[in-house]
């Protein structure tokens, strides 16, 4: 262990280049899927919470199961798609960055959309006869509740990322782990673990906790300033 | 002219039974009752927010209308921006001038750009009514306004309310307070069991009710037990 610490010291120490090009990889796709994740699932997540049609109750267990997606089915779907033979072979984008973006979007698409949909739902409770008062209905509604509650949605947001940096099923099959090219964080720890170098591999990980944990506190420091501003 | 509005057999589950019932421009109407007599449902069929289980209701024309409900639901944004969200949805023109002229009406002035969620509840009972002010409705639905504020700020609802009065809107208030509903009342509907059991004037209700129902209400008994 504490050679671990040592390690991890002395990586980022040294700022070896080849660290900071991992670390700046796995947060580039990261928080680009979060991003991606973040825009399609908040519309959809309010959209369940708000419309009423056939069928809605049934999509909001799928929603809620999907968000236990196994990253490596994930993975192994987005492969099949982007391999030459598949039916988006032609992009090649099998073992980009783009692709680990792909499959992270897809992997916290679900627990972004579902997270949100449960927190609109209980505002709506609150907010839907003075919004209908008020002639408010519809995308409007949804949207103007979804802002009103932004600061809360942070943390399904902060759920995604969780999701997305932790992951390694998913990168490593689309990504294929390539050095300098698709080696993110969990790639590389789950790399040095197998050749053994369990020091580096642990070191490797305590960076990737340091990472999620200074998002986390940032997005937690935001929120707090809000709600006493906004109330 | 929105008014009259008429109710016809208008049933809503078991909570309000069959009623006709018209509601005239002018005379400020209290929808007087105990607890569960259906007063709040009443009002939200009036006002659309519920369809009737059976029956209909028809306005005289369209026209503006506005709720105010027990508790304000405030947007996370400024007192007067919650006011501008209101005007900007029902497309009325020169809209920041009428906000600012709601808020001095109700006297919120001097928190225009406080966030409106952390004002006191009598504060922001007052935004509500600022809300609908600068509307102009020509009817406004009250539901209960001051159900849970102290007496001072209840004071400043109900000279809202009776400034909405004088500017010419029509005011339709649930209550099951006596006092206010003398106060602010010109006519009582009283309900009972989601029957109206009695219409009259304000001094006539309270002088000489016609049904035992009613005179056990005023005389503070429980005829709902």
């Amino acid at each position: 262990m504490a050679d671990a610490f040592r390690a991890a010291g002395a990586l980022v120490w040294s700022a070896d280049p080849s660290l900071v090009g991992i670390v700046a990889l796995s947060l580039a796709v990261s928080l680009t899927a979060v991003a991606l994740a973040t825009l399609l699932g908040l519309p959809l997540g309010a959209a369940l919470a708000v419309a009423r049609f056939p069928g809605r109750r049934p999509i909001i267990v799928l929603l809620n199961a999907l968000m236990g997606l196994p990253p490596v089915v994930v993975g192994l779907g987005v492969y099949l798609l982007l391999s030459r033979a598949g039916p988006l072979g032609a992009f090649g984008l099998l073992f980009t960055p783009g692709a680990m973006v792909i499959a992270q979007t897809i992997l916290i698409l679900p627990i972004i959309a579902a997270l949100c949909r449960q927190a609109v739902e209980d505002a709506w409770l609150e907010y839907e006869e003075q919004l209908r008062s008020l002639g408010v209905e519809g995308a409007r509604a949804a949207l103007t509740v979804l802002w009103d509650i932004r600061f809360s949605l942070l943390t399904a947001v902060l759920a995604g990322l969780g999701r997305a940096s932790a992951e390694v099923g998913a990168v490593m099959i689309v990504g294929g782990n390539i050095d300098g090219v698709t080696r993110v964080m969990t790639t590389a720890i789950a790399l040095e673990t197998s050749k053994g170098d369990l020091p580096l591999a642990l070191g490797l990980g305590l960076v990737l906790i340091a990472v999620v944990l200074a998002l986390n506190a940032a997005a937690f420091l935001v929120k707090e300033a809000a709600q006493r501003r906004y109330g | 002219m929105m008014l009259p509005l008429k109710l016809e057999e208008v049933s809503f589950l078991h909570v309000i039974k069959p009623l006709s019932l018209q509601i005239e421009a002018g005379p400020s109407t209290i929808i007087l009752g105990a607890n569960g007599a259906g007063k709040s449902v009443l009002m939200r069929l009036m006002h659309g927010l519920l369809i009737p289980s059976s029956g209909r209701i028809f306005w005289n024309s369209a026209g503006r209308q506005a709720m105010v409900f027990q508790r304000p639901v405030m947007l996370r944004r400024s007192a007067l921006d919650n006011v501008l969200y209101a005007l900007n949805v029902a497309r009325v023109m020169d809209a920041e001038r009428l906000a600012k002229e709601a808020l001095a009406e109700v006297g919120l002035t001097a928190v225009a750009h406080r966030p409106a969620r952390i004002l006191s509840g009598g504060e922001q009972q007052r935004l509500a009514l600022a809300r609908a002010w600068a509307l102009h409705p020509e009817v406004l639905f009250l539901d209960e306004p001051t159900a849970s504020l102290d007496p001072t700020a209840t004071r400043e609802i109900e000279a809202v309310i009776r400034a909405f009065d004088a500017s010419g809107t029509k005011v339709v208030m649930a209550t099951h307070n006596l006092g206010q509903a003398r106060r602010l009342g010109d006519e009582v509907i009283y309900l009972h069991q989601g029957r109206v059991v009695e219409r009259a004037s304000v001094e006539k209700f309270f002088a000489q009710p016609a049904t035992a129902e009613a005179a056990a209400f005023i005389k503070g008994e429980l005829p709902w037990v």
